[in-house]
């Protein structure tokens, strides 16, 4: 049976199409079933339940103007459209709305990159460019700079962003809305704003001063839904002459106390790229009796663990660091790194990795060249896109929650045994919080470690256990202070409902903004759980 | 054909034949044409939204093929060639349904992001460079 908008008969859902065809063309409103297929998220959980939200249409304009016309034509039906840009946010919902019945406003085809500034290290682009795209654009034109992009790479720079995507190179550019710069936005009623110095009419620093003066509310489009961003800037990383890398590791569990506080310095000081912590003793998961220790009730004593890394020959904790800038440069920051490290660790060791010019060479891509086990993802920490990451998904897709903690050593190690014995009744899932899980310094200055269950499109059971794995997550998480930073349509109003200080003022502040802009809910009602009067719950 | 009434019923036959079989051969070598054109096309299409996951290359750091092409493998176990660019039985029709519907981890692909004209391209570019490394 046809899916249908929100308290629209029919009869004027007929009507809006034609309106939406004549004002985009017929070949691109997309309403039959197969064509709305590709709409609905692979990686859904709830796929074909009563919880899937499923769009009633999609459409795809070709610019500005038609974006501009399709946001007023759903003004007059009380149409919520749902915006992406390359629909790729799997794990996170994919393209699927958060309302079943909205129209998907698909920015694919508005593709271009509009300016790229290698002098002052910039980026304009559209929100159908690819990180693909956007890369093969910089390397056509032979530009020295270098791209900060998320695995896979077939997402969009202005989606990501709006997503709060991360990625793998220095510090200042894997927050990758923070290292955003203007913004161009059809807002609820259809008009066009630009933000920052987009704003100043004749201004030529949109890209270069985000703020232009006054409030900025650039943040209010990243998981919200008080816009649609039809062109967004980015700052580049001005690509560096040289990479190095360098592996650390340190005999006692105990040990990633001081290490993290060490590396939090080099990331802060902007000496080293993204810092890759790892625990060699994840490799005796496999065995029942390590697996025991490293999952234990309340979790392991440190004595226990270091008595397990002894016996099997390994380190408890290691570390990869990568450098980037003048190759002078890199052996000095690798070189104070070592020194102020094994200065503060007894036991720890130092192994030199690579060191090449950039850009890196077909073989240097392939990452096989260095001498120990590296955790380092080559092509995301060089800024080259790629979908190589694919190999990580198992069965027909997963989820994601990451929860974020503060980085010490101590809060990793609670993380590990809170969440190791939260879900320890999901015993169909891996134990991805044990007393090995290291955590992940993708954002700036934040760790998150990872729980993404599988989804199978053919076995409920899993995909209803996996669904309960996700929510006892995010409540358990939240109990101990430690948030989810993104989420898919179906978790976004239980990770927002965390976001409770003083009786969730700030989401009653987003529902007033969103009341005063959006009070029919054009814009995708429900995103970043911000619901507008129309579809609140009384 | 105003010209042909004179003739005799055989010679304008024959005359009829020669023409049609010129005219086949015209077709033909404008199809030969159009396939060529259209393996043309799609190669880059491919390449682009392709191969990052099923071409030829190393996976990356250390798996030896890309994850689709590794997927294609321990699907087919050797049965099939499990890169795409090897295959001579992928008509338009299979990839579309593989493209639209997605398969296992693999998603399906909107039109506004590739055609159906480009699901034909690349059928086209596939089976050329099927033909070209066929032994």
């Amino acid at each position: 049976m046809a899916i249908l908008p929100p308290d629209l008969s029919p009869a004027d859902f007929a009507k809006a199409l034609a309106e939406l065809r004549q004002a985009i063309g017929t070949d691109w409103v997309f309403s039959s079933e197969d064509d709305l297929g590709p709409y609905r998220d692979s990686f859904s959980p709830v796929w074909d339940t009563d919880k899937e939200r499923k769009a009633s249409a999609a459409v795809a304009p070709a610019d500005v103007a038609q974006v501009q016309a399709i946001v007023r034509i759903a003004g007059r039906y009380r149409i919520p459209l749902f915006p992406i840009s390359t629909g790729k946010n799997f794990g996170y919902g994919g393209p699927s709305p958060n309302v079943t019945g909205s129209i998907v406003l698909d920015l694919k085809r508005l593709n271009q990159v509009l300016e790229l500034d290698e002098a002052r290290a910039f980026a304009l682009v559209e929100p159908g460019v690819s990180y693909f795209d956007l890369y093969r654009a910089i390397e056509e034109k032979g530009l020295k700079l270098m791209i900060d992009c998320p695995d896979p790479g077939w997402g969009s720079p202005i989606g990501n962003s709006l997503e709060r995507g991360i990625g793998y190179t220095m510090a200042a550019f894997r927050d990758h809305f923070g290292a955003s710069c203007g913004m161009e936005v059809v807002l609820p009623n259809g008009e066009l704003m630009r933000t920052g110095m987009g704003a100043l009419p004749g201004a030529k620093t949109w890209q270069e001063y985000k703020y232009g003066f006054g409030p900025d509310p650039s943040g209010l489009f990243a998981q919200g839904n008080f816009g649609v961003v039809t062109k967004m800037g980015f700052r580049l990383y001005p690509r560096p002459d040289f990479y190095r890398t360098g592996l650390i590791t340190v005999p006692r569990r105990r040990d990633f106390v001081k290490l993290v506080e060490i590396c939090n310095y080099l990331n802060d000081a902007m000496l080293c790229g993204e810092i890759v912590y790892a625990s060699p003793l994840a490799g005796l998961m496999a065995k029942p009796d390590f697996a025991a220790l490293a999952t234990r009730a309340g979790g392991p004593s440190d004595a226990d663990m270091d008595a397990a890394a002894s016996a099997a020959g390994l380190p408890s904790w290691q570390v990869d660091l990568q450098f980037f800038g003048p190759e002078a440069t890199t052996a000095s920051n690798w070189a104070y790194a070592k020194d102020r490290i094994l200065a503060a660790i007894p036991g720890a060791k130092a192994i030199d990795g690579d060191a090449f010019p950039l850009p890196a060479t077909p073989e240097q891509m392939e990452n096989k060249t260095q001498p120990y086990r590296t955790s380092i993802r080559r092509h995301g920490s060089l800024g080259v896109p790629s979908l190589g990451i694919w190999k990580i998904v198992r069965d027909d897709g997963h989820l994601g929650f990451f929860p974020v903690l503060p980085r010490t050593g101590e809060a990793v190690f609670e993380m590990q045994r809170v969440m190791c014995d939260a879900l320890r009744e999901f015993d169909g899932l891996p134990s991805f919080f044990n007393a090995t899980t290291a955590p992940l310094h993708w954002h700036s200055f934040a760790f998150q470690m990872v729980f993404a269950p599988s989804v199978r499109r053919n076995d409920p059971a899993h995909n209803a256990m996996t669904d309960r794995a996700m929510h006892k997550a995010v409540t358990v998480a939240a109990e101990h202070g430690w948030g989810d930073y993104r989420a898919a349509p179906i978790y976004q109003d239980a990770v927002a409902d965390t976001y409770s200080f003083n009786n969730h003022a700030l989401r009653r502040f987003h529902e007033q903004l969103k009341d005063a802009i959006d009070p029919e809910g054009i814009i995708a009602p429900g995103r970043g759980g911000i619901w507008p009067r129309r579809f609140r719950k009384p | 054909m105003r010209r042909f009434p004179g003739y005799a019923l055989a010679g304008g036959m024959v005359s009829v034949g020669v023409a049609l079989i010129a005219l086949n051969g015209v077709a033909a070598a404008s199809r030969q044409t159009d396939a060529v054109g259209l393996a043309a096309t799609g190669q880059p299409i491919f390449q682009r939204q392709c191969a990052p996951c099923h071409g030829q290359g190393p996976g990356d750091d250390g798996p030896p093929t890309l994850p689709g092409t590794a997927a294609l493998q321990r699907k087919y176990q050797g049965e099939l060639p499990a890169a795409l660019e090897k295959r001579s039985d992928l008509t338009a029709e299979t990839i579309r349904f593989f493209v639209r519907n997605g398969s296992g981890a693999m998603p399906s692909f909107r039109k506004a992001e590739l055609s159906d004209a480009d699901i034909d391209a690349i059928a086209a570019y596939l089976h050329k460079s099927a033909l070209a490394k066929s032994p």
